[in-house]
């Protein structure tokens, strides 16, 4: 039942869904932070932007530490070619991740305007740095990354890290900042005071419909503008996990994964739809605005994997090194071992996650944060 | 291809700065975890309300804590990938299961659940919040599981056979990667460090508060829990590390040797070396203060079983090079034509060994070409640091004693109602850096202890780093220790203060030291 290529298939799915997990779940949290001084004109007003997310961001920071922890044991070449590879950038992402649970904790306990704004500073640079980073990182895919391996598997990598900063990529940069700006607003929109909330919902409009234009604009440019990768001669997709032994061509196009299986164009829809109801729905009472937001971040991230497939990330440098979902998993054992483990705790994470979404539900009003803070 | 010995040097520097750093808070919030469940129990059990104020309190200095492990715990999921890329996909298919399934069963309950514990106090019951913080106590611990899981097999490497189509080592059996004897012993080992250390936390700054005449009651009940856990805690410590040191001296003979700086093979029993002056140079320990059989006992649990010396594991590690020669040329064979007979059989007999090979990786390109005299240099490879290990160890067992004398003793104290002789107090505060000392000291036997292997008779750590250039390295390096050393201080700021603060200064406590504890009808 599990066949190789079907449990190398399934992880593919699932660490899209933990990446897109991680960009619905933290990416407001990011947004939230980034907006923190837009949004919060008093202090009273960023303590409650940060209230309504201080009770959860930790939560759903562990899907980014579960996404590391899930390509190390799924894909370990990815792992090991994407981190070292991309080394300052990540050592820059790791600085913002370590700047928040400091900063939301910290924060609050000095009580010193000057402390506050270099605490505020953090917080508002690591979201707009995740936001960056995971976006640029994105574009570089489809343009190929400068990377080899040799006999023995080891990864020899020919660029530097301002070599990153392409045009395409940038665009994919600003794809990623406008969308998880949005995808916070909704958030406030929905949980913040209601003064905080109004500013909110505009920030989400316009952040929103700047998303659906950079993000049309991006696939346009994908269309005419960037050649694809393609592996050429015979796809064989249960053999070991060594990506030398395959032949690929590039000059194609990045889309030709949607000739083949028209039903991912659900994914951009979704993605456009979803932008859509934002405008509608975010300032109104009820989860539609931030849903709909949620909806706009999960089909742009998957429509985004779709193109891609099969590759994982595609070699510019010598095109035979790059990886794909057929040659750069782990073992049968460990995926289907991995799977087993994930039916188990998924579904049980997703239930306590939503009862402490449930425990916390409710506005954060100026008048709550005026009475008591949370002993944090 | 080999990497830059520089960024080798640097990454390891960085590693373990980052992981000793990280070290500092993971077994505080393990230990100080359980205390508030503990504390949190009680108040649910008798309903007074001091034993809430007192989860509050310490649960305060916990958020603090809390906050820079998951900062500084962030780094450590990564650098695996971004500093040891080759070791990540030599051995990711085994060891990057445990640290996902750590996300998965531990991290996310954990972080989850950290935000209720301090926004859920007025939103659920007080059993719901129990609840809470037990699952959090609960949480912290098995993630100390896995990355023991996962830490053991890098002591221990069992379960796993190398494949050379994929160039890297495969799991056989993750039955036995999970039930490895080492994970075993180093978890209780590990977390029982940790408890130690948090019942420390409370019973030095519970007792600063007695020495200043304030939170009295508050800080006595404070510490009678501090006195029972850490005396529970530190007697598992002590007993979990000899059964680590056990284990180690079957799976880790060298690392045993170099602990005890034992140069040649004893007749069994050996005996314990009390204190000496281990001399690299010349092989052998000056000064040495010998105590007979207790070494063999300790180590083998036989009086008959000799416990070989560093300069017989030397010529062991001679014959595992040339078998792994052997074996690295068989799996170049392999490699061209997977249906070689001839080398799949000598692989099969002599794959165990191709590690060994691996070593002479930093000497020459090509093991096959190897010398005698690179072998030998190859082998002498193999000996750890013996002098750091060998004190490491020592001051480490020394704490661990200490820790059962003093929790013992405020235990006795603490059953008779006389926490507060000035005396007393002022040891169990002065006694608060001890724990880290030790964990710290701790961390290094087991994994500088380990060198030259990142995973041992597998995979030389000198291998396993990225090709970087050590320009990177100096950037990343440069930049943890910046950062890390100012959040050092906002943290310890922070810790001061609010420890002074106290419950008193928080409004969790009457400022006077008469004053009768609020009740539940009052608070």
């Amino acid at each position: 039942m599990f066949d190789y290529d079907v449990l190398r298939v399934i992880w593919w799915a699932l660490i899209g869904v933990l990446l897109a997990g991680f960009a619905i779940m933290d990416g407001f949290d990011f947004g939230v932070a980034a907006l923190l001084r837009v949004l919060g004109r008093t202090e009273e007003e960023r303590i409650v932007l940060l209230e309504t997310i201080e009770p959860t961001w930790e939560g759903n920071q562990v899907w980014f530490i579960l996404g590391g922890g899930a390509v190390f044991a799924a894909w370990p070449l990815l792992y090991a070619a994407s981190f070292s590879g991309l080394y300052v950038a990540m050592f820059v992402l790791l600085l913002a991740f370590i700047v928040r649970p400091v900063g939301f904790n910290f924060r609050e306990k000095v009580e010193n305007p000057r402390s506050k704004l270099i605490w505020d500073s953090g917080l508002i640079a690591s979201g707009v740095i995740v936001m960056l980073v995971c976006g640029v990182a994105f574009g570089n895919l489809f343009l190929g990354l400068p990377f080899r391996f040799d006999g023995d598997l080891r990864m020899s990598w020919d660029g530097s890290f301002f070599a990153l900063f392409r045009p395409f990529a940038l665009l994919g940069g600003l794809v990623s900042l406008s969308m998880l700006t949005a995808h916070g607003a909704t958030w406030a929109a929905m949980k913040a005071d209601h003064s905080i909330a109004v500013r909110a919902a505009n920030i989400a409009r316009i952040a929103s419909a700047l998303h659906v234009v950079l993000y049309v604009l991006a696939g346009i440019w994908l269309a005419y503008g960037i050649p694809g990768y393609a592996i050429s001669g015979p796809v064989v997709t249960d053999a070991v996990s060594n990506p030398m032994f395959k032949q690929v061509a590039i000059g194609g196009s990045w889309f030709a994964s949607y000739l083949i299986h028209p039903w991912f164009w659900a994914a951009p829809v979704i993605a456009i739809v979803g932008a859509l109801g934002v405008q509608i729905f975010v300032g109104r009472r009820g989860f539609a605005g931030f849903g709909c937001s949620a909806l706009a971040v999960g089909g742009t991230i998957a429509s985004a994997g779709f193109a891609l497939f099969p590759f994982l990330m595609p070699s510019a440098l010598d095109p035979v090194s790059s990886l794909t979902v057929w040659d750069a998993s782990s073992s049968r054992g460990t995926l289907l071992t991995m799977l087993f483990v994930t039916a188990v705790f998924m579904p049980v994470i997703i239930l306590y996650t939503a009862w402490v979404y449930r425990v916390m539900r409710g506005r954060v009003t100026l008048e709550h944060v005026r009475k008591s803070h949370g002993m944090y | 291809m080999i990497v830059d010995p520089d960024v080798v040097g640097l990454s390891r520097l960085q590693f373990a700065l980052t992981a000793l750093y990280h070290f500092l808070f993971v077994p505080l919030t393990l230990g100080m975890a359980f205390m508030l469940a503990i504390m949190e129990s009680v108040y649910v059990m008798t309903g007074r309300e001091v034993w809430k104020r007192m989860t509050q309190f310490w649960g305060v200095l916990f958020g603090i804590n809390f906050a820079m492990g998951v900062a500084t715990g962030v780094t450590m999921e990564f650098q695996f990938g971004t500093n040891w890329a080759y070791y990540s996909h030599y051995v990711g298919d085994i060891f990057g299961a445990p640290l996902a399934i750590e996300g998965m069963m531990a991290f996310f309950l954990e972080g989850t659940l950290v935000g209720l514990f301090f926004f859920g106090w007025d939103r659920i019951s007080r059993v719901k919040h129990l609840l809470v913080t037990w699952f959090l106590a609960l949480a912290t611990s098995l993630s100390a599981l896995w990355i023991l899981i996962a830490n053991a097999w890098m002591q221990n490497p069992v379960g796993a056979a190398f494949n050379p189509q994929t160039m890297r080592m495969e799991v056989t059996s993750f039955k036995d990667v999970i039930f490895n004897p080492v994970a075993q012993s180093k978890f209780v080992h590990t977390v029982s460090a940790g408890y130690t250390m948090g019942a420390m936390f409370v019973l030095s700054i519970s007792a600063w508060y007695l020495l200043r005449g304030r939170n009295i009651d508050f800080a006595k009940r404070s510490m009678t829990v501090a006195a029972s856990f850490g005396l529970a805690a530190a007697l598992s410590v002590v007993v979990l590390g000899d059964e680590s040191g056990y284990t180690v001296s079957e799976n880790q003979k060298m690392k045993m040797a170099a602990i005890e700086a034992m140069w040649e093979t004893e007749p069994a029993p050996a005996s314990f070396t009390l204190f000496g002056l281990p001399d690299v140079k010349n092989h052998e320990t000056r000064l040495a203060v010998r105590v007979p059989w207790v070494m063999g006992l300790i180590g083998t649990r036989s009086i008959d079983t000799p416990i070989p010396g560093i300069r017989n594991l030397v010529d062991d590690a001679k014959v595992r090079i040339s078998h792994g020669i052997e074996a690295y040329d068989a799996m170049l064979i392999l490699r061209e034509n997977k249906n070689d007979a001839q080398a799949s059989a000598i692989l099969a007999m002599h794959d165990k060994d191709m590690g060994y090979a691996l070593l002479l990786k930093r000497f020459i390109d090509d093991p096959r070409k190897a010398t005698p005299a690179d072998i030998e240099k190859a082998a002498d490879s193999t000996i750890p640091n013996v002098p750091v290990l060998f004190w490491a160890f020592r001051i480490m067992v020394a704490c661990g004693l200490y820790f059962i004398a003093l929790f013992g003793y405020a235990f006795w104290r603490a059953s008779k109602r006389r926490l507060d002789g000035r005396g007393f107090l002022r040891v169990a505060l002065w006694s608060l850096p001890l724990p880290w000392v030790a964990a710290e000291l701790g961390w290094i036997v087991a994994e500088y202890g380990r060198q030259p292997w990142a995973i041992e008779g597998v995979l030389p750590t000198a291998l396993g780093a990225s090709s970087l250039t050590s320009g990177q390295v100096w950037i990343s390096l440069g930049g943890f220790v910046l950062f890390y050393t100012a959040l050092a201080v906002v943290d310890g700021y922070l810790m001061l203060k609010f420890a002074r603060k106290g419950p008193d200064g928080l409004g969790l406590w009457p400022k006077r030291p008469d004053a009768i504890p609020p009740t539940a009808a009052t608070a």
